[in-house]
């Protein structure tokens, strides 16, 4: 019921022109269905009954907002889904261009990030503003509040919804992909909380994927964001132990991978290659490298020389300290220490990211530069806990 | 359709002095190719030549100061008001504005009246 909400969301919010009353009116169109659905028993056509429902209860709202403007209600009333006999589904293509509406419109660069995620959830994945709340390890009053001002931004703003003129399309596309991204990293490695994972933000993370991959399936940027995902969260199982502490990639059982999300995302992430020209999306990028990861029987097994020119990659595409220490990482495997702690030493701006130092610890250990391997750790001690985890996303 | 303030934020500057001619121009520039969705607008003096003013209540003393409200780097410099399709266009137009890639440009909705 939770996606053909969305599905009816996105079509009745492009005949209303308002995303806020649009919500209204699924959500009531729901609830009546949770009343009646037991007791009368589920209609032939669910999507189409929530259709109507949802649509009638739009009316009504509409009527009964005086202020609203004519032509709103003009448009729905004079839609043609409203006339007798239509229980018809809608074609599948109209729906889709709706939804990607919706996508746009959720994840529109004039929103903060953490609304468009908010936004997403509500929206895109229909959870309730209780359970966007809990996703986000936020209050009920303080989503509530957001959501709703977020809405008012929409309206007041007139933030459109529809899919952005060709030339923007790039790089809004690339802001969907972002947010998408946000969510499953918040919950990959959650920002706050006792727990190292928030699973339940990752289920929609990933259903999200599989929205844009539908949305436009032959989008190389969507497919390896989805491959990236399904192969990250494929060893979730693995990263922590029973006591809850995150256990590092080479510590991990590999006999706990998801060998299904695995199969699935090298199968993803081969049409996402299939789909690249000469400079490959860095989601697509980073889905090879944690593919290299994934098909290894074991850390020192691992295909280091591959992972290394994926990184050689994504320095040129994507540039960033972060991708460099994960490189510098991946050429310690490869090469040896020396090579690698040159390379980590070079590294400026990460002086408070905790995983340099500890990364620095391991090569100087290996050195057996013992001092300098227990000054390195201690300083990656003190730093926040929750920045190496996040990293362990890159690789 | 909805109008937009387009306000710019960029270096405090007497924009009537000479070697402003060329930012100036530009402007003139923008106003031309934007003629037909501008529904006002000004470019404004610089801060120093601005006054503060304050009652302590409605129709009692007033208060006045040298200088203007708020002491930032980037100043409000000017604005322009804009009808626009929706906020893509708003920005798409807000672009083109040299206040864009001289400084900063808010787009903020404007109320419209039968809100009033």
């Amino acid at each position: 019921m939770r996606e053909s909400g969305r599905d009816v969301l996105a079509s009745l919010t492009r005949q209303v022109g308002d995303l806020g009353l649009a919500q209204d009116a699924v959500q009531d169109a729901v609830v009546r269905a949770l009343e009646t659905w037991p007791r009368d028993g589920v209609p032939p056509n669910p999507t189409a009954w929530l259709r109507l429902t949802a649509r009638r209860r739009a009316i009504d709202l509409i009527r009964r907002e005086r202020s609203r403007s004519a032509r709103e209600e003009r448009a729905v009333t004079s839609s043609p889904e409203l006339r007798p006999g239509w229980t018809a589904e809608i074609e599948p293509s109209v729906l889709d261009d709706d939804l990607l509406r919706l996508l746009f419109t959720c994840c529109h660069p004039s929103l903060a990030p953490p609304s468009r995620v908010a936004l997403a959830l509500r929206t895109l994945c229909g959870l309730t503003e209780a359970e966007v709340a809990r996703a986000l390890l936020s209050t009920p009053d303080a989503t509530a509040k957001r959501l709703v001002r977020a809405r008012q931004k929409i309206k007041a703003a007139h933030i459109p919804y529809e899919v952005p003129a060709d030339h923007e399309l790039p790089q809004r596309w690339d802001g969907v992909l972002s947010t998408v991204y946000l969510t499953f990293n918040e919950g990959y490695a959650a920002t706050a909380g006792a727990e190292l994972t928030r699973p339940p933000l990752l289920v929609e993370a990933v259903r999200l994927g599989r929205l844009l991959v539908r949305v436009q399936p032959d989008d190389a940027g969507a497919l390896g964001l989805l491959a990236l995902m399904l192969l990250q969260d494929s060893r979730r199982a693995a990263r922590v132990d029973e006591t809850g502490r995150p256990v590092l990639m080479a510590d991990q059982d590999r006999g706990l991978w998801d060998r299904d999300a695995i199969r699935e995302g090298v199968e993803v992430l081969g049409e996402a290659l299939r789909r690249s020209g000469d400079v490959p999306h860095r989601f697509v990028v980073q889905a090879a490298i944690s593919a290299c990861h994934a098909l290894a029987p074991t850390w020192p097994e691992t295909d280091w020389a591959a992972i290394v020119s994926w990184y050689d990659v994504l320095q040129r595409i994507d540039p960033s300290p972060v991708v460099a220490l994960n490189r510098a990482v991946a050429v310690g495997e490869l090469d040896g220490p020396d090579a690698a702690l040159k390379l980590l030493d070079a590294i400026t701006g990460l002086d408070t990211y905790a995983l340099l130092h500890a990364s620095r610890a391991v090569q100087l250990r290996r050195l057996g530069r013992i001092d300098e391997a227990r000054t390195a750790d201690e300083r990656a001690a003190r730093l926040p806990l929750n920045e190496p985890t996040r990293s362990l996303l890159v690789g | 359709m909805p109008q937009y303030a387009a306000i710019i934020y960029s270096t405090d500057s007497d924009w009537t002095a000479p070697e402003h001619a060329d930012e100036m121009a530009e402007y003139g520039a923008f106003s031309e190719a934007a003629a037909a969705i501008i529904r006002g607008g000004a470019a404004l003096f610089p801060t120093s030549t601005a006054t503060t003013v304050r009652t302590d209540r409605k129709g009692g003393d007033v208060v006045v100061s040298d200088g203007p409200y708020a002491e930032t780097k980037e100043v409000l410099t000017g604005f322009f008001l804009l009808e626009c399709d929706d906020l893509d266009h708003a920005i798409a137009v807000a672009a083109t504005i040299p206040g864009a890639w001289n400084g900063a440009v808010e787009v903020r909705p404007v109320i419209p009246r039968e809100m009033d």
